[in-house]
């Protein structure tokens, strides 16, 4: 059977890996194609890069960083952030990319997901989408966690799923960066809903976060972390430990 | 050296990338001269089967690789390039490949228990069926990353590993020198590395 997947998060800006608390308070931590070595070789399933950066010259520099990683780690990778047009598609799957993430650029314009499934294929477009409760709701927030879009999240994340979108990341912005586990009840409605593969993201603090998730989640495909894992408070090899220990399937 | 033949599909970059770290010479080509010229053939491939197959057929590639692989030469199709190597495709219609495993490639649909979810993408485990020179350096259970909703079947014969997805999966097969693996060698971190080592390694 298919296993089930950990998959740390590289928030990369000015060609430096960096990781916030809520999305805010950037901090340095690592080099980016240091950090990549490291995971793959301590079993990370598949590595997810986020370009946090807007101008020109730094997305140059990400997509050279990106090109430099691809050649050295032979696991899926994803890349996200300020993919807004079939161009940015094809500059970052250039570059050694498997995956796309889109979250804003698909917010503007749906279309962008259609396109991109007919001319790459699903498996290659993911939906990366913040969620929060709104008044009881689920709402699709933009621009980094920062902006209420008023639409609702599992409708949202429906509708790019029928347009073809392969995997969903659903990002809990209520648990993110908290370390109190992950948004259980927000991944299960989503999980009802889609038959891609969901990532969990956001709220990941233990190892028993991930068991937990697995076991009250078992149609989750994968966990997705950053600082637990670039601090070194978890190890992904102790993890996939526990996690067999447990009987849930991983690749060690 | 060893010959990725470019017809104009999917993205080469970890492929090649893959191979250099196994220390074999390898390019990326659609020159005539060059695949004749080569030891070993890879055919790689992502997308849809009808669009590949087309521009396959359209560069006349098509009958290079059969005269190749014909005089001997080793051939190794990767994922859609797998899927080419059989006669028929029942992706979105029907469609000739190039015929030289025979069987077809259905999908995933109706076919898997509904609970699971397609297209099967991650890791899995190998099956092994027979013995297969690519495998030379795995063991029973090894991991290997699969991205598809299509797979083979009808041809048992030439499977050489499976995935367990709810049913076997056909995940390699080998017909004498003709060698294909649905899954991504180039993104199944060291076990797919090593496989890559042993087909640059075949007739050494």
């Amino acid at each position: 059977m298919i296993t089930k997947r950990i998959i740390p998060c590289l928030d990369v800006k000015d060609g430096r890996v960096v990781k916030g608390v809520n999305f805010k308070n950037l901090n340095d931590v690592s080099s980016p194609v240091e950090l990549a070595k490291y995971y793959t070789n301590n079993g990370a399933d598949e590595l997810v890069f986020y370009d946090i950066t807007a101008s020109f010259e730094e997305r140059k520099l990400f997509t050279d960083i990106l090109k430099e990683v691809a050649s050295q780690i032979f696991i899926p990778l994803t890349v996200g952030g300020g993919i807004n047009t079939l161009d940015d598609f094809d500059r970052v799957l250039k570059c050694g990319a498997d995956k796309v993430s889109v979250n804003s650029g698909a917010i503007r314009n749906p279309e962008l997901i259609t396109e991109a499934a007919k001319k790459y294929g699903n498996q290659c477009v993911v939906l990366s989408v913040d969620v929060k409760r709104v008044d009881g709701e689920f709402h699709v927030f933009a621009k980094g966690g920062r902006q209420d879009t008023g639409m609702e999240a599992i409708s949202w994340i429906k509708d790019c799923v029928s347009r073809g979108a392969g995997e969903v990341v659903v990002n809990s912005i209520d648990t993110d960066g908290v370390k109190g586990g992950f948004d259980i009840e927000m991944l299960r409605r989503v999980c009802d809903v889609v038959s891609v593969p969901v990532i969990a993201s956001g709220g990941a603090g233990s190892i028993e976060h991930f068991v937990d998730l697995f076991n009250q989640v078992p149609d989750a495909s994968a966990g997705l972390a950053a600082s637990i894992f670039h601090f070194g408070e978890v190890s992904i090899k102790d993890l996939k430990e526990e996690l067999d220990k447990k009987d849930i399937i991983v690749r060690l | 050296m060893i010959a990725i033949i470019d017809y104009g599909v999917g993205n080469l970059f970890s492929l090649l990338s893959s191979l250099k770290a196994c220390g074999a010479e390898a390019v990326v080509t659609n020159n005539v001269d060059v695949i004749r010229k080569s030891d070993k053939l890879i055919l790689p491939g992502v997308g849809a089967f009808e669009d590949a197959a087309k521009k396959l057929f359209d560069s006349g590639l098509d009958k290079v690789i059969k005269e190749e692989v014909a005089s001997g030469k080793p051939l190794l199709g990767i994922c859609l390039g797998m899927q080419l190597l059989f006669e028929t495709s029942y992706e979105y219609g029907v469609h000739s490949g190039l015929g030289l495993i025979p069987g077809k490639i259905i999908g995933m649909e109706g076919t898997i228990p509904e609970n699971l979810n397609i297209p099967h993408i991650g890791w899995n485990a190998l099956k092994y069926k027979k013995e297969c020179p690519i495998f030379k350096y795995l063991k029973e259970g090894d991991f290997v990353y699969f991205v598809h909703s299509f797979y083979g079947v009808d041809c048992d014969e030439h499977v050489t590993a499976v995935a367990e997805y709810g049913i076997p999966i056909t995940a390699a097969v080998q017909k004498e020198n003709i060698f294909g693996c649905q899954f991504h060698p180039e993104k199944s971190g060291n076990v797919g590395l090593s496989i890559l080592k042993a087909y640059c390694e075949l007739g050494e």
